[in-house]
C-alpha cells in the first residue's frame, strides 16, 4: 500500500444508541477506523460487541427508531454519509458499498429468482437495460463460481445450497463494482469446507477486483489467513487495532490476549483445556465512563474504574500501519498500578 | 401444477359424495314431511299420490341416488338448457321445493343476483380497504394510524353484524333518513336514477359486511407484513439501495400476500352462505335468507341443495387456495 494514500473509507467518532422500551443500549461508542484502498480489515470481537451495528450504522441500514446514530463522521471519498440525504445514501448502498450478511439462507428473497435479485441493483444504479443487466448477472455468477450461470438466473434461492446462496449474495454485493465490501460474518452459517471455499473466493475476487473489504468474524483463524489489518472490538468500542502480524505477535490489550488464547492450537496437547474468557459481556445501558473490560480483566486497577481508556499508539507508526490500543495497562512489567499512574 | 390440480379435483369427488351422504342422512333423519305444508282439507289419498310423485315413498337409498342424479345431471342440464335455449333434460323429475312446489334450482337462480351484488360487493370492498390498511399499519407499527386501525378492526371483528346493522339503520335511515333500511329486491336498474337508488340501498348492508370483512383481512395483512418486514431479505434489499417504496410494495408485499391470498380465497364461499344475519336485518332476499326460510318451513330438498352447494363451494375454494399458494410461492411444488 503506497504511503500517503487516502483511505477509501474513514469513520470518526461513531456513536450509535438504541432507544428501546427497556432503556437505552449504547451499542457503538466512539468508534473510529479507516480502510485503505484494496485493504482487508478484519473486525473481531465477541457477540454483542457492536460489530454489526457499527457497519450498519455506516450506511443507515439500522431501523430508526430504535436506532439513533448520534454522532460521528463516515467519510466515503470525502462525502460524509451521516449527513447524506436518504436518496444520496441509497446511491451509495449497493453501488459504492456492498454488504454481505451472515445468513445466506434468509438473506435472499424467496419469491424472486436469483437473476432478478442480482439485476435489481444493476438496473437501479447502473441504468442497464434488461438485456445488459442479464448479461452482467451471468458474468457475476460466473465470477463467484456458480456453474451453468445463464440457466441458474431463473432459479429461486431455495434451489441453491447455503454455500451457493452466499456466492449469490456476494455477486449481488459486487454487482455494481463497489469500492468497499462489508462482509458481516459471511461464513459463520456455513459448514467448514464451504467456509474455506468462500474464503478462497473472496481472496480471489480481491485480487481480480481490488476493492477494499471489511470482514467481520468471530474466527481469529480466518483473520490470520486473509486480513491485512485487524480491529478488535469490545463493548461497543475499538480496544485494539494493528496490522495482522503485529497483532498476533504483540497483542497489547488483555482482551485481545485472552482472545488469542481461545484459539485451539493444532498439535496442541490433547485434553488441554481450551481457554475461555471468564465473566459476562458488559451491559451497555449507559455511556461508558470506565473501561468496559475491567470486570473480566486480570490486570484491572483503580484507574480502569475511573476512566475509560482512550486509544493510544503503541509504536508511533502512521495511521495505516500503526498499532494502537485502548488500555491503561501495558504488558511491559507495568502491572504495578502506582507505576502506571506515574507513567500517565 | 396441472397434475396436482387434476389429482385434487379427482380427490374432491369422493369428498363431495361423502359430504352429500352426510347432509342427506342428517336431514333425512330429522323429523319432517313433504306434505306438512299441504292444507288439511286435501284428502289423504291425494296426499299419498303427491308423495309418490315426489318419490318420497321410496326406500332411503333410492331417494339418495335419485337426489344425486337430479343434482348432478338433471339440474345442470336444465341450467344448460335455460342458457342455450335447447331442451336438454326433457321432462325428468327435478328437485322440487316442498314449500313453493317449483324447482329448487330456479328459486336459487332468482336469489343469487341479490346475494352476489350485496355480499359480493361487500367482500370486494372489504378486501380493497383491508389490504392498504394492513400494509400501512404494519409499515408504521404502533403509529396512531396503526392504533386506530387496530381499534376499529377490533370493533369490526367483535361486534356482531346484527348489532352494527341495526345501529346503522337507526342512525342513517331512522334518524338521518339518508339510506333506506330495507333492501328492495324488485328494483331494476334501468337508468341513472334507479342506479343511484340501487347504490343507496346497498350502502348500509354493504358497509356492515365490508367492515366485518375488512377488520378480519386487514389483521391478516398486517401480521403477515410484520412477519416479513423483519426478515433478513428486507435488509438485503435495503442494502442494495432499493427505495422504501420498492422494498415494502415489492419485496415484502409479494411475500406477505401468499397467506393473505389464501385467506381471501377461503373466505369467498362465505359470501354465499355466511351473510344470513345481515340479509335478515336488511331484508335482502338472498341465499342466506332463502336457507333460513327453508329451514323454518321444513323444506328438505331446498335445505339439502343449498347446504350441498355451500359444501361444494368450500371444497372448490380450498382447492383454489392451494393452487394459488403453489403459484405464489415458488418454494412449493406440488408434483
Ligand atoms: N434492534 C436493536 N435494538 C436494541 N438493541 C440492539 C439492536 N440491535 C443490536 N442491539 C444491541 O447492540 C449491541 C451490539 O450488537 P451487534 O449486533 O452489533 O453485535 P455483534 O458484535 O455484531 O455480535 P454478533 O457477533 O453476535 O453478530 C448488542 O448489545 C445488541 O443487544
Ligand atoms: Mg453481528
Amino acid at each position: 500500500m503506497p504511503d500517503g494514500a487516502m483511505p477509501v473509507l474513514e469513520v470518526r467518532g461513531l456513536k450509535t444508541v438504541f432507544h428501546t422500551r427497556g432503556g437505552s443500549v449504547h451499542a457503538v461508542n466512539d468508534v473510529s477506523f479507516h480502510l485503505m484502498p484494496g485493504e482487508l480489515l478484519g473486525v473481531v470481537g465477541e457477540s454483542g460487541s457492536g460489530k454489526s451495528v457499527t457497519m450498519m450504522s455506516l450506511i443507515g441500514l439500522l431501523p430508526s427508531p430504535p436506532a439513533d446514530v448520534q454522532s460521528g463522521q463516515v467519510l466515503l471519498g470525502g462525502q460524509d454519509l451521516l449527513k447524506a440525504t436518504p436518496e444520496e445514501l441509497r446511491k451509495v448502498r449497493g453501488a459504492r458499498i456492498g454488504f454481505v450478511f451472515q445468513d445466506p439462507m434468509t438473506s435472499l428473497n424467496p419469491v424472486f429468482t436469483v437473476g432478478s435479485q442480482i439485476m435489481a441493483p444493476l438496473r437501479k444504479h447502473m441504468g442497464l437495460s434488461k438485456a445488459q443487466a442479464e448479461a452482467r448477472a451471468v458474468e457475476l455468477l460466473e465470477l463467484v463460481g456458480i456453474p451453468d450461470a445463464r440457466r441458474r438466473l431463473k432459479s429461486y434461492p431455495h434451489q441453491f445450497s447455503g454455500g451457493m446462496r452466499q456466492r449469490v449474495m456476494i455477486a449481488i454485493a459486487l454487482a455494481c463494482d463497489p469500492e468497499v465490501l462489508i462482509a458481516d460474518e459471511p461464513t459463520t452459517a456455513l459448514d467448514v469446507t464451504i467456509q474455506a471455499q468462500i474464503l478462497e473466493l473472496v481472496k480471489e475476487l480481491r485480487q481480480k477486483l481490488g476493492m477494499a473489504i471489511v470482514w467481520i468474524t468471530h474466527d481469529l483463524g480466518v483473520v490470520a489467513e486473509i486480513a491485512d489489518r485487524v480491529m478488535v472490538m469490545y463493548g461497543g468500542q475499538v480496544v485494539e487495532q494493528a496490522p495482522v502480524k503485529e497483532l498476533f505477535r504483540n497483542p497489547r490489550h488483555p482482551y485481545t490476549r485472552a482472545l488469542l488464547k481461545t484459539i485451539p492450537k493444532l498439535g496442541g496437547q490433547r485434553g488441554e483445556r481450551l481457554q475461555v474468557i471468564e465473566g459476562q459481556p458488559p451491559i451497555l445501558g449507559f455511556p461508558p465512563t470506565a473501561c468496559p473490560f475491567r470486570a473480566r480483566c486480570a490486570h484491572a486497577f483503580a484507574r480502569c474504574e475511573a476512566e475509560n481508556p482512550a486509544r493510544r499508539p503503541v509504536d508511533g507508526l502512521p495511521l495505516s500501519q500503526g498499532h494502537d490500543v485502548a488500555c491503561h495497562w501495558s504488558p511491559e512489567g507495568a502491572e504495578d498500578p502506582s507505576q502506571e499512574a506515574a507513567h500517565a | 401444477m396441472l397434475t396436482f390440480t387434476i389429482r385434487r379435483l379427482l380427490l374432491a369427488i369422493p369428498t363431495l359424495l361423502f359430504i352429500s351422504l352426510v347432509i342427506f342422512l342428517l336431514l333425512e333423519l330429522a323429523p319432517g314431511d313433504p306434505m306438512s305444508q299441504v292444507p288439511l282439507t286435501v284428502p289423504p289419498e291425494v296426499k299419498q299420490k303427491m308423495r309418490e310423485a315426489l318419490g318420497a315413498d321410496q326406500p332411503m337409498f333410492f331417494r339418495y341416488m335419485l337426489w344425486l342424479k337430479q343434482f348432478f345431471i338433471i339440474e345442470p342440464l336444465h341450467i344448460l338448457g335455460a342458457i342455450t335455449g335447447i331442451d336438454l333434460a326433457g321432462d325428468a323429475q327435478r328437485i322440487i321445493s316442498w314449500q313453493s312446489r317449483s324447482p329448487v334450482a330456479d328459486i336459487i337462480a332468482q336469489r343469487i343476483p341479490q346475494t352476489l351484488t350485496v355480499i359480493g360487493a361487500a367482500y370486494v370492498i372489504g378486501v380493497l380497504i383491508a389490504l392498504p390498511i394492513g400494509i400501512y399499519s404494519a409499515y408504521r407499527q404502533y403509529s396512531w394510524f396503526d392504533q386506530l386501525g387496530t381499534f376499529i378492526s377490533m370493533i369490526g371483528f367483535s361486534v356482531p353484524t346484527f348489532f352494527t346493522g341495526v345501529l346503522l339503520i337507526v342512525i342513517f335511515s331512522v334518524n338521518l333518513g339518508w339510506f333506506p333500511s330495507i333492501y328492495d329486491t324488485t328494483l331494476k336498474v334501468t337508468d341513472w336514477a334507479s342506479f343511484l337508488k340501487q347504490v343507496k340501498q346497498m350502502v348500509l348492508p354493504v358497509s356492515v359486511l365490508a367492515l366485518y370483512n375488512a377488520a378480519q383481512i386487514s389483521r391478516y395483512m398486517r401480521s403477515s407484513m410484520l412477519d416479513n418486514l423483519g426478515q433478513d431479505y428486507v435488509r438485503t434489499a435495503r442494502s442494495v439501495g432499493m427505495t422504501e417504496r420498492v422494498v415494502v410494495l415489492r419485496d415484502v408485499l409479494r411475500n406477505s400476500m401468499i397467506p393473505v391470498v389464501t385467506v381471501i380465497a377461503l373466505g369467498i364461499p362465505t359470501i354465499f352462505g355466511g351473510a344470513i344475519i345481515t340479509e335478515q336485518v336488511f331484508k335482502v332476499n338472498g341465499l342466506g335468507q332463502l336457507l333460513i326460510s327453508a329451514i323454518h318451513a321444513n323444506d328438505l330438498p331446498m335445505v339439502q341443495t343449498l347446504t350441498f352447494i355451500f359444501a361444494i363451494l368450500i371444497v372448490l375454494f380450498n382447492l383454489i387456495a392451494d393452487v394459488l399458494y403453489g403459484i405464489l410461492d415458488p418454494r412449493i411444488r406440488y408434483d
